[in-house]
């Protein structure tokens, strides 16, 4: 570093410089990003396994692999992993990280170090995490109360851990709050704005909103088993529905945090892949903030029949079918953007429209559940299993793979092999909807969530679900290969290999240290794809 | 495939009314939705590199369709969803009470007239029950598919759900909330019997028929009856409790480090207070069964685990 001038340092692709010393001290939102991408794959990977090792014990009633308390310890780890160390910081501090200062026109977020210092406290808490694995807790991801009171397991190390993961979380929304205000490079107004920062910015508005009050709630909840002051225990005076409400307070708005980012990926690959504008532009933009802030009306739909009144089920039932009402409109532009385009079905496209079509599902199924008398029936049943994962992996991941193949070759500078990532895809779908489809029914004909155990009138659908996740499990093996080949043998990767008209495309691939030699002065929207006379 | 799970109370077909309605307008979007989408994919999928496209930014009648028309379906479905929720929640003034307790891992029922059962709900056909229910620990959640009704039972305060049985016959009772290892074996049975049959129960002629048995036999019969085989295995394999195969006239070592030759009083006494002397490596998580067990009963399980060598 020290043998260049500023000026040849500016135009040194960012993963030039070597060692580890190198990564770990970086400011470069690039370098950061990269780094929060291979720590959530590894998590991801973690849960993943877990997953198919309890999905393996459901494949025959009765023991088939392991203890009922292994396989609560195995759901419990696979929920908080996922939700906690993947899906929550997920797209935003990994793709965000890149693409953030990329779309905008700027050389870094508003406080890299601050940044730097973002991914450390992640760091942290995933080995706090990591630590609690010596006595795993068993209380689900929810940590209901009083059971995470009285389970003997170490819950108090998790949700230490997730304590800090949420500083992680504050600190990077202020931060691309502020970056997007500020940084815009000039011409780059609201409206023009890629639609991917405006679901960025939503959710950052979540993250610094939402994310203090499960700090604030995990803290009584250490509290309570430290010290045994009674917040949440009925025997000790303490009100274990308050811990619900709490709880969902912040866990809605994440389920946003988790979504509003992949929304914004979908928002960017189709008009590229359909060489079309973007179908209303300002309605897709708007309804990321409508969506995230109804998201914040709306916890108690988790809790209808937990005990709290009648009168309350009524108004959160009710505010509920609102949020559906953005999301559907999201779901009917993007669709549209596609009438008489010129669409290339590459993996990133193949990906953005399972999106559309899982997430369809993963919606639709959300209003059964709005719906108080279905909910009764239907509340803590494999269909509430069900539609969580098709939104969380039929929309986030989708998303979170849609991003992955569309932006790898301007992050790595190489391409992959298209052909295989096809044959990934394809996996990764049919695995998917076999898994998680027979889950429906199931809830439907009453089989509770969070069983070890089940009795025989459900072995089929569960044998099936469990084949489903290992066609998904080898989808994802593939897909991974195919992406790491790439880095090693792939051909080098044009500056912009999909034709966008987005930013980052506009500079190489992959993109020098400052990203832009100079601060490009932006004239037209992002989506003026097509004949504007036609 | 059966796609639902039996009819068995009033509210359960009109539970069922509401899960189709929502199911054909769902499935109407999601066959328009996904048409639209593999239609649109195919006929203008790509055929040369430098196609040309038109310029649509997009079209404000067809957003202000397509937002009106899914409101206003979803204001019906609210509303139809809170009609009947509000039947659900609404018990008829006769309705017969019944006081349901859950805790680790089994179900206590208390009838007005002083009976009590463990694991199975007995309710006579075509009257309205109400349960009125609480929980001695953990959160847990009264779930009958049969019957659409499904509520929490949460410590230091009251919650009730009703309904009206409407098919004799025995029906499945599963714990929905998650409360620890035991969770997926709480499990219990609701028995509806007709009018005259109940009375009869009612006056307790059943239990004698079960005292007559053996008392190894009756022990078998309440293992499984009375939940025992949630926690406790008689093949020697470990699950929440200490298995019952070759449990008697052995020694145990104590939380406390002493040691403990396990007879009749042991066990009699690790049934009604479970936690007085615990099995070294277990947690207290055992219930107290004292009243809910009789002496007779007791005898029966002491004896059944003496067979179980």
């Amino acid at each position: 570093m020290a043998n260049h001038t500023i000026a040849e340092t500016i135009s040194i692709p960012y993963l030039e410089e070597r060692g580890l010393l190198s990564w770990l001290t970086s400011t470069d939102h690039k370098r950061i990003s990269i780094m929060y991408l291979l720590s959530i794959s590894t998590f991801f990977i973690l849960a993943g396994i877990s997953a198919l090792l309890f999905r393996l014990e459901l494949l025959t009633p009765g023991k088939t692999i392991v203890d009922p308390h292994t396989y609560n310890v195995l759901f419990t780890f696979h929920g908080a992993v996922m939700v906690f160390l993947f899906i929550v910081p997920g797209l935003a501090a990994s793709f965000g990280n890149f693409l953030i200062p990329l779309m905008i026109g700027a050389r870094d977020v508003a406080f890299p170090r601050l940044n730097l210092g973002s991914y450390y406290l992640y760091v942290i808490g995933a080995i706090i995490v990591l630590v609690s694995l010596s006595k795993p807790a068993d209380t689900g991801w929810t940590f209901y109360t009083p059971y995470s009171i009285k389970s003997g397991t170490d819950v108090i190390l998790l949700t230490l851990g997730i304590f800090v993961l949420g500083f992680s979380s504050i600190l990077t929304g202020l931060n691309f709050i502020v970056t997007i205000h500020k940084l815009r490079a000039p011409g780059m107004t609201w409206h023009r704005l890629p639609l991917f920062i405006w679901a960025s910015y939503a959710t950052a508005i979540l993250q610094l909103l939402a994310t203090p009050v499960i700090g604030i709630t995990l803290l009584l909840l250490v509290a309570e088993r430290a010290f045994g002051i009674g917040f949440f225990d009925p025997a000790k005076g303490g009100d274990p529905v308050l811990f619900q409400h709490f709880f969902w307070f912040y866990s809605h708005p994440a389920v946003y945090i988790m979504i509003i980012p992949a929304m914004g990926v979908i928002s960017e690959v189709i008009p590229v892949f359909a060489r079309k504008p973007i179908f209303g532009y300002k309605a897709i933009a708007y309804s990321s903030l409508a969506i995230a802030l109804i998201s914040f009306l709306v916890w108690a739909h988790h809790m209808f029949v937990s005990g709290m009144s009648d009168m309350a089920a009524t108004i959160f039932s009710f505010l509920t079918f609102l949020v559906a009402i953005p999301t559907a409109i999201k779901v009917f532009n993007w669709t549209a953007t596609l009438y008489k385009g010129s669409i290339d079905l590459k993996s990133p496209m193949l990906y953005a429209l399972s999106f559309i079509f899982l997430f369809t599902i993963g919606g639709l199924t959300g209003v059964f559940l709005g719906a108080l008398a279905v909910d009764v029936h239907l509340h803590d049943t494999y269909f509430v299993v069900a539609h969580m994962h098709y939104v969380m992996i039929g929309g986030t991941v989708m998303g979170f793979l849609a991003a992955l193949h569309f932006w790898y070759p301007k992050m790595t500078g190489k391409m992959f092999n298209e052909k295989v990532a096809k044959i990934a895809w394809a996996f990764v779908f049919i695995g998917f909807n076999v898994t998680f489809f027979p889950q429906f029914i199931l809830g439907t004909q009453g089989m509770p969530r969070r069983y070890a155990d089940y009795p025989p009138q459900f072995h089929s659908l569960n044998e099936l679900s469990t084949i489903g996740s290992w066609i998904l499990g080898i989808g994802m093996f593939v897909m991974a290969i195919n992406l790491i080949r790439g880095l090693f043998n792939g051909e080098k990767a044009p500056q912009n290999p999909y034709n966008s008209l987005s930013l980052e495309w506009q500079v190489p691939s992959p993109p020098p240290h400052e990203n832009f030699e100079e601060i490009p002065n932006v004239t037209d929207w992002t989506y003026g794809y097509g004949k504007k006379s036609a | 495939m059966n796609w639902v799970p039996e009819v068995a109370s009033n509210l359960a077909s009109k539970v069922d009314a509401v899960l189709w309605f929502i199911t054909v307008v769902s499935l109407v979007f999601f066959i328009i939705i996904s048409f639209v989408l593999v239609y649109f994919a195919i006929r203008y999928r790509r055929r040369q590199e430098n196609e040309e496209t038109p310029y649509i930014t997009g079209s404000h009648v067809l957003e202000t369709i397509w937002t009106i028309i899914p409101s206003f379906l979803l204001i019906v479905i609210f509303a139809y969803g809170f009609v009947v929720y509000k039947d659900m929640r609404t018990p008829p003034q006769d309705s017969l009470e019944i006081t349901v307790t859950g805790k680790q891992w089994l179900w206590l029922f208390a009838y007005n007239t002083g009976k009590t059962t463990l694991n199975e709900l007995y309710v006579p056909e075509g009257r309205p029950i109400k349960l009125v229910m609480k929980s001695d620990d953990v959160l847990h959640s009264f779930y009958v598919p049969a019957f659409r009704v499904k509520q929490d039972l949460v410590g230091g305060m009251y919650t009730d759900l009703w309904f009206t049985p409407t098919k004799a016959g025995t029906y499945e009772l599963f714990c929905a909330e998650y409360c620890g290892t035991g969770h997926s074996a709480m499990l219990g049975k609701v028995i509806v019997m007709s009018p005259q049959e109940y009375e009869k129960w009612e006056k307790g002629e059943e239990e004698k028929a079960v005292s007559s048995l053996p008392p190894a036999e009756l022990g078998k019969k309440l293992y499984t009856e009375r939940g025992c085989n949630a926690c406790h295995s008689i093949d020697g394999s470990t699950l929440v409790g200490p298995t019952w195969k070759g449990l008697y006239g052995h020694d145990v070592d104590l939380q406390d480090g002493t040691k403990v030759t396990v007879n009749e009083n042991y066990i009699r006494e690790s049934i009604l207070e479970p936690q007085a002397q615990l099995v070294k490596g277990y947690t207290p998580t055992m219930p107290s069964f004292k009243g809910v067990l009789s002496d007779d009963e007791i005898s029966g399980i002491i004896a059944y685990i003496k067979t179980l060598k």
